[in-house]
């Protein structure tokens, strides 16, 4: 067993959408009581420094952003963040603050220990968490690793013991009493601990303290709950200040579609259908549903579609967050390439070019066409989604037909029971009788010719065989 | 001749005005061959725009894309119609070949719209044909045209535009453009541009007019 731990030093900034030039901290406590407890580089470099008093770091700092810490958002994240590392692992534990994931199975899938640690933390930048990863045989270890800020990349039990000895104690998250009991004693790091008796050690800080230390080295074995990942993504990223740029919006979106995208590997599955929510100061919130032909898992294109949609939608007010759910997994099977054949990649090549025209022009505009069973012409063809097959239409017309259908037939002016247009029209080819439709209320009668124009233009008229007049229906071509 | 002079018009990188160049690109044949005779690598020009100038609808200019258009839906390629003036008609379509699941048919609001579209289709590599209206577009001009024929090399798409006749006169950045006009029974082409060669004469082609399926219906089978 080989364990990863990736600790997130600043997990409740970290969850928010920031700029690195706008000075924001987070805050903890109430009223009198509250301190600051993490803030960014901006913050830091303006002198606010955490456990400071509110007052206080306003005072040093004049723009100053504090946002109370929101556990339960930070809890939100960090089951996002275990889904979207489950393309790494299936094996997956919750600690504070941390993810453990058991990567022993994994290293050859992805081509060694640094390989793997490297693409974590890479993809975890891109989302815009920082990590301290770390790497020991049990968690507990990798934990306190990772806690202590050491990159350890530890995957021999025996000189575990060794490792831990230059464990800071501030790493094992002791509660206050008993950091302050050891602290009290002269001991700074875990390796002066454990030189200790242990039964002295039992009495003064109770035998949970024994039990940890002792699945930190492997002594005992360790129970881990672990993690499922939920059936459907839900990513919310609120911004500090009031977005209203369609740019920034996007790019705040783009977090949370690399999580899902992540999620989405994880589950080897595809979205077609995302929910966008966009919540403004004051309600209502602004919701629109992203729609693809055929799913996708594919970020990029989610978010070129996101970004037309955004140059679209009418704003009402600035927006505080972004929230994007994706409820409807798909199957998705990956891409294969073929050797030969160009054709594959035309395949899904429409897919993307129809979602890209829809997504700018309305899904009203692009369709496809299809043939219908019916002898009235009007309604032998129907629009529909693009790519569809038809199934009818099979039986060709015993006439021929135009290539031009006019969306309803215009009536021409008649001269002597002719009809004429630009002049008068000579008929060639005709009648075709055309009789049907009295079950549904569009009953009709017609006798339709082939008539040729004075400009030479070839069109399909007819008469209607009730009120003798003529109409025009199309034009061959 | 001098035999070094005769060597030296052999050699493939010399043009000479008046033979046409061979086989600039690959083209799609178009069916009829009296036309593939006159058209640059003999056939419609893959990867660039063809402007055909219709001064009268309705005389034969979409029956001469036809063939084509139905070979590029066997090889599973799309065709692309943007802001056509009236509406496809499906079954007319079916019956000579066209591939209707693999047609696209859209209908932008407004002129910068369309442009993009046409733009987007010929870029995108999927669609085999692109066809587009100069009479949704009224302020169409030769940067527009330009723009496209670059995104057409671009997709490796063939272009089509229909123009009506008050822009023939004009330069167009266009590979190819033809001028379609009724002569009696049958349709005279008139190849107004084309890579490689000077402007021809009429090629007088019979495209059934009055056309016929390709499809035809089956006989009833009677018990006897």
């Amino acid at each position: 067993m080989l364990w990863l731990c990736l600790y997130f030093p600043r997990l409740a900034l970290d969850i928010l959408a920031q700029t690195e030039d706008l000075p924001l901290a987070i805050s903890q406590g109430r009223g009198r009581e509250c301190t600051i407890r993490q803030g960014n580089a901006a913050a830091v470099a303006a002198g606010v420094r955490p456990g400071m008093r509110l007052s206080a770091a306003q005072a040093l700092c004049g723009d100053l952003r504090v946002r109370p810490r929101d556990e339960a958002m930070e809890g939100a994240a960090l089951s996002r963040l275990a889904a979207w590392a489950g393309q790494f692992t299936p094996a997956l534990s919750l600690a504070p603050q941390a993810l453990l994931l058991e990567i022993e199975g994994s290293l050859r899938l992805f081509g060694g220990l640094a390989a793997l640690v490297g693409r974590a933390q890479a993809g975890l930048q891109a989302l815009g968490y920082q990590t301290q990863p770390a790497v020991a045989p049990t968690a507990a270890a990798a934990l306190l690793f990772a806690r202590a800020g050491l990159s350890v990349f530890l995957t021999d039990k025996r000189t575990l013991a060794g490792q831990l000895a230059h464990v800071p104690l501030r790493a094992l998250a002791l509660p206050a009493r008993s950091q302050a009991a050891l602290e009290d004693l002269g001991l700074q790091r875990v390796g002066e601990v454990l030189r200790l008796p242990r039964e002295g050690l039992a009495r003064r800080l109770g035998r949970g303290f024994l039990d940890d230390l002792d699945r930190a080295l492997g002594r005992r074995p360790e129970t881990l709950l672990p993690f499922v990942p939920p059936a459907r993504y839900i990513g919310r990223l609120p911004f500090p200040a009031e977005v209203t740029d369609a740019d920034a919006l996007a790019f705040g979106a783009q977090r949370l579609l690399q999580e899902l995208a992540g999620f989405l590997r994880a589950r080897d599955s595809g979205v077609q259908r995302l929910a966008i929510t966009l919540k403004h100061e004051r309600p209502p919130t602004t919701r629109f549903v992203l729609g693809l032909v055929a799913p996708s898992c594919d970020p990029r294109h989610w978010s070129m579609l996101l970004r037309e949609r955004l140059e679209r939608v009418a704003l009402r007010a600035g927006v505080v967050e972004i929230a994007v759910a994706a409820r409807d997994l798909r199957p998705w099977a990956g891409r294969s390439e073929n050797l030969f054949d160009g054709a594959a990649q035309a395949q899904e090549g429409w897919t993307q070019l129809v979602d890209r025209l829809r997504a700018r022009l309305g899904e009203t505009a692009v369709r496809g066409l299809q043939t219908l069973d019916e002898h009235r012409p009007e309604r032998a063809w129907t629009a529909c989604t693009p790519g569809e097959t038809g199934h009818a239409g099979e039986e060709a017309a015993l006439t021929a037909r135009p290539l031009w259908l006019l969306p309803s037939p215009v009536p021409l002016a008649q001269k002597d029971g002719r009809p004429e247009l630009d002049g008068a029209l000579a008929l060639q080819r005709g009648p075709e009788r055309i009789e049907s439709g009295w079950w549904d209320g569009g009953d009709v009668m017609r006798d339709y010719f082939l008539a040729c124009s004075a400009h030479g233009a070839r069109l399909w008229v007819f008469q209607e065989r009730r009120t003798r007049r003529w109409f025009l229906h199309g034009i061959f071509s | 001749m001098n035999p070094a002079v005769e060597t030296l018009l052999q050699q493939p990188y010399l043009w000479r005005a008046g033979r046409p160049l061979a086989r600039l690109s690959d083209a799609i044949p178009t069916g009829f061959a009296a036309l593939d005779a006159e058209l640059p690598a003999g056939g419609w020009p893959r990867g660039a725009l063809t402007e055909v100038v219709v001064p009268q609808a309705g005389v034969g200019e979409l029956r001469l894309l036809l063939p084509a258009l139905a070979r590029l839906g066997r090889q599973q390629q799309w065709l692309a119609w943007i802001a056509p003036p009236y509406l496809p008609y499906a079954p007319a379509l079916a019956a000579y070949g066209i591939s209707l699941s693999r047609t696209l048919l859209v209908h932008p609001r407004n002129e910068t719209d369309t442009l993009w579209a046409i733009e987007q289709a010929l870029r995108s590599g999927t669609c085999g044909a692109v066809l587009a209206w100069a009479d949704a577009l009224p302020s169409l001009n030769e940067r527009h045209l330009r723009r496209l024929q670059l995104a057409a090399e671009a997709g490796r798409a063939w272009g089509v535009i229909f123009t009506g006749g008050r822009n023939a006169g004009q330069s167009s950045p266009a590979a190819l453009r033809l001028r379609v006009e009724p002569a009696g029974e049958q349709t005279a082409v008139h190849i107004l541009k084309r890579r490689g060669g000077w402007p021809t004469g009429p090629v007088s082609l019979d495209l059934e007019r009055t056309p016929t399926p390709v499809r035809t219906p089956r006989p009833l089978r009677v018990q006897s």
